[in-house]
């Protein structure tokens, strides 16, 4: 970085330690108590109110669990997670139960076995056993956990609950798989400040629901798909946009073209055994070749093309003096959740679309004519890591003049996986193969869109010397990287001094949001992204291995290091070099932030109701 | 359409939905340590007024206290006491606790249920009556025990049913007519 470039961290640190800590508002005091316990005999030294689980954890003691999850609060609803505590009569569940000193816990034992066989095939009983036929076959923790404990035989038998599937929605909701854990309203209220889930009803006739039983899109629900993430079985799964794609391969006459987000070549190779972090790009464009698909482009184009029209936006409100910050466009659940909880935001966001709706729409426009295409015959699938990027497509803003929409269908990355499986690609083995040009030409700056922190950095990068003139030499802008919920930096773009905030987590989001609307604080630019980690981490992403979890910040970093590997190797690492956007706008879009480009590339929003309580 | 106009609208008709004590009431929880805790009695008084909780209250009662209304409907939903339904003009509680019930309750119930055409929980078409289960209301010398609003009826017999609705505007006709009430959407 030149001395130009100098950065100020704005109490970044500090920052960053208070918002970082999701559900502590209040610093732990520094000196903790400290008790000695003995897990299966071994000695465990942890701080007072840890729990059983906690502490097992540390010495590497797996106890079988359900209801519980690392990142969430804890319920104890389940009861599979039941050990021995030495001096108490019955078994205690562990992701409740607090250590104490000197405990003696058995984790391990037939009696153990036995009563947690007997839990989770009483959940059993009142559950589809359909196993072969669903989605979650192989990937069900209720599944895993019913051959771990040898649920071989069925000693019970009772009434099983009768609920109507509701799939209005991108995220579909099977209250008759729900096994009441609670994962999916805790996640959307404490982790997404949502709160769209709650238990409606009791007992027997309970079911986790939006108000009213509602359906998910007549709710406050705003796609994001972590409660399908969370989910342990197939109660919340992304409604399958599978059928549409098959139909169009099969049809002679339709051109069939993909476009696959930044985030997918960080996370598709989970989908076939790769380890989280391996970046494979390549196999996925020789995959989606062998699937059947005409064309393969690159959302990085529309990411490179979104950068370019967005510092544009930028640069011209802060030239001109218009009301700041702004604040990215291209997180679909962070759209819906601005629409429903703070519309008063709505003249601050970017007009920009997402990169994925940009490059549907040059498709269906620029790409037709050059290809000499009927635009009604082409079909635009968008693999995306994102579930509420299924209602983007189907947004009424974003439909042609003839009324189909410019984005036909929406695969997340967990339905492609499916796709290549059932027709037989064998990911392992592919050689690599290049992305389509010139819609699939892309710098860097694009690749990192996929990370929380990405969209910022790929702007800052082009704003930087579009206000300075002057070449970036350090393009990593190291600040703001990182999966902290909040984080905050000011950065002098030669002689002004612009306050940048990135928050991923809606409940993060929240923290800026209101200091944007108290006037706590001045910022210029503001990224936000729905996801906990960004894309990587998205409602559609794969399941994770095991011994990893959703919502583990190990897992976002993992995955956004394949992000910033490509962008590292690449020499085209900014928006605005990109050849083949410059291309575009020379011989199609006009300038940026033209007449044009304000027809195809720009959107708008409104205020939704049900509002959601902030 | 302003989206500081859209809260305003969208605030204004919650005050409209509900009597102006109840949102004078909840305005004044607000300023309280745990304005939320104030939930159940809040639904309490809007049933107390409208005797059952419509989809548009439990909003209206979301919106100005600013508790998700998954939680509203999910705590009015987990509680007995709250119904969705409109109660009938005379509310018949009939106590099936266990001195009651082995006195003879269920045979009362049926009466109740054969004359009115309804079930538990549900309303008769003209709205005059709705019958409800008891959970022992403490009178157990007086098994079986059946309320009619706040009248208590003692050691009632099947028999005795009929004349005890008619001081009520029961007629047999009518009674014939009942359908159950399919105002169940609330």
């Amino acid at each position: 970085m030149n001395d130009e470039a100098k950065v100020t961290q704005m109490n970044a640190a500090r920052e960053t330690a208070v918002d970082g800590a999701k559900a502590a508002p209040e610093p732990r005091p520094a000196p903790q108590k400290m008790l000695n316990l003995w897990i299966d005999g071994i000695q465990v030294t942890v701080p007072e109110k840890t729990t059983i689980l906690e502490a097992a954890a540390t010495v590497d003691i797996r106890i079988p669990s359900l209801c519980y999850h690392p990142d969430l609060s804890v319920v104890g609803a389940c009861r599979v997670c039941l050990v021995e505590v030495e001096g108490q009569r019955n078994p205690v569940p562990a992701c409740s139960f607090p250590v104490s000193e000197g405990m003696k816990v058995t984790t391990s034992s037939v009696l153990l076995r036995r009563l947690r066989r007997d839990v989770v095939e009483l959940i059993l009983d009142n559950h589809p056993q359909d196993c072969q036929t669903c989605m979650r076959n192989l990937t069900c923790e209720l599944q895993r956990l019913a051959y771990e404990l040898g649920v071989w035989t069925r000693l019970f038998e009772g009434e099983r609950k009768r609920s109507p599937v509701d799939a209005s929605s991108p995220v579909r909701r099977n209250a008759e798989k729900c096994i009441l854990c609670g994962r999916c309203a805790r996640v959307c209220a404490e982790v997404q400040g949502v709160y769209n889930l709650s238990t409606q009803k009791r007992g027997f006739t309970s079911v986790m629901a939006p108000a009213h039983e509602a359906n998910m899109i007549d709710s406050v629900c705003i796609h994001c798909g972590q409660c399908a993430n969370v989910c342990p079985t197939a109660a919340f799964v992304e409604t399958a946009s599978t059928g549409p794609v098959l139909r169009a391969l099969s049809n002679p006459d339709i051109h069939i073209v993909v476009q696959t987000a930044p985030a997918i070549r960080a996370t598709i190779g989970e989908g076939f055994g790769f380890r989280p972090g391996t970046p494979v790009a390549g196999k996925l464009v020789t995959a989606l070749r062998r699937v059947g698909f005409n064309k393969v482009f690159d959302t990085n184009f529309g990411a490179d093309l979104t950068i370019v029209e967005e510092s544009t936006e930028f640069i011209s409100r802060l030239q001109r003096g218009e009301r700041l910050p702004l604040i990215t466009s291209c997180s679909p659940g962070w759209i819906n959740f601005l629409e429903r909880f703070y519309p008063e935001l709505i003249p601050l966001t970017s007009s920009c679309k997402s990169p994925m709706s940009m490059l549907s729409t040059l498709l269906k426009t620029y790409y037709a004519q050059q290809a000499g295409i009927d635009p009604k015959k082409i079909f635009v699938v968008a693999i995306m890591p994102c579930t509420a990027k299924k209602f983007e497509a189907a947004r009424a803003e974003h439909l042609t003049p003839w009324g189909a929409p410019y984005t036909d269908a929406v695969l997340t990355t967990r339905e492609l996986v499916w796709l290549m499986k059932t027709f037989g690609v064998d990911f392992h083995n592919l050689e690599d193969g290049m992305f389509d040009s010139p819609l699939g030409v892309s710098s860097g700056a694009a690749d990192i869109f996929g990370a929380t922190g990405g969209v910022m950095e790929a702007a800052l990068r082009t704003a930087y010397e579009r206000v300075t003139g002057q070449e970036l030499e350090a393009v990593g802008f190291e600040e703001v990287r990182g999966v902290e919920g909040v984080r905050e930096a000011s950065i002098d773009l030669g002689g002004t001094t612009i306050n940048i905030g990135v928050a991923n987590g809606l409940q993060n989001a929240k923290t800026l949001l209101d200091r944007i609307l108290s006037g706590e604080r001045t910022y210029h630019l503001i990224e936000i992204m729905a996801c906990p980690g960004g894309c990587v981490a998205g409602g559609g992403q794969p399941y994770p291995p095991a011994g990893m979890h959703v919502l583990d910040p190990k897992l976002a970093k993992l995955r956004a290091q394949a992000l910033y590997a490509i962008d590292g190797s690449k020499s085209l690492r900014k928006s605005h070099e990109n050849p083949a956007i410059l291309r575009l706008y020379e011989h199609f879009l006009g300038a940026p932030n033209s007449h044009l480009c304000h027809e195809l590339l720009h959107t708008h929003y409104a205020p939704k109701l049900p509002r959601g309580v902030k | 359409m302003s989206p500081e106009m859209l809260l305003e609208i969208e605030q204004e008709k919650a005050r409209a939905v509900l009597p102006e004590d109840i949102v004078r009431y909840i305005e004044d929880v607000q300023g309280h340590k745990h304005p939320e805790s104030y939930l159940i009695p809040v639904l309490h008084k809007v049933q107390d007024h409208f005797g059952y909780l419509a989809r548009e209250q439990m909003d209206a009662v979301s919106v100005l206290m600013q508790v998700p209304a998954a939680k509203v409907t999910g705590v009015a939903s987990f509680y007995h006491f709250f119904t969705f339904t409109p109660k009938g003009e005379h509310r018949i509680s009939l106590c099936m606790g266990t001195a009651c019930f082995v006195k003879g309750a269920d045979r009362v119930l049926d009466k109740l249920k054969e004359l009115l055409a309804i079930d538990v929980g549900q309303t008769t078409e003209d709205g005059l009556f709705s019958i409800d289960m008891a959970r022992c209301v403490g009178a157990c010398a007086l098994a079986p025990v059946m309320l009619v609003d706040e009248a208590v009826y003692a050691e009632v017999k099947p028999g005795q049913v009929a004349k005890i609705l008619s001081s009520y505007g029961y007629s047999a006709k009518k009674g014939r007519e009942a359908r159950p009430a399919g105002r169940a959407g609330a």
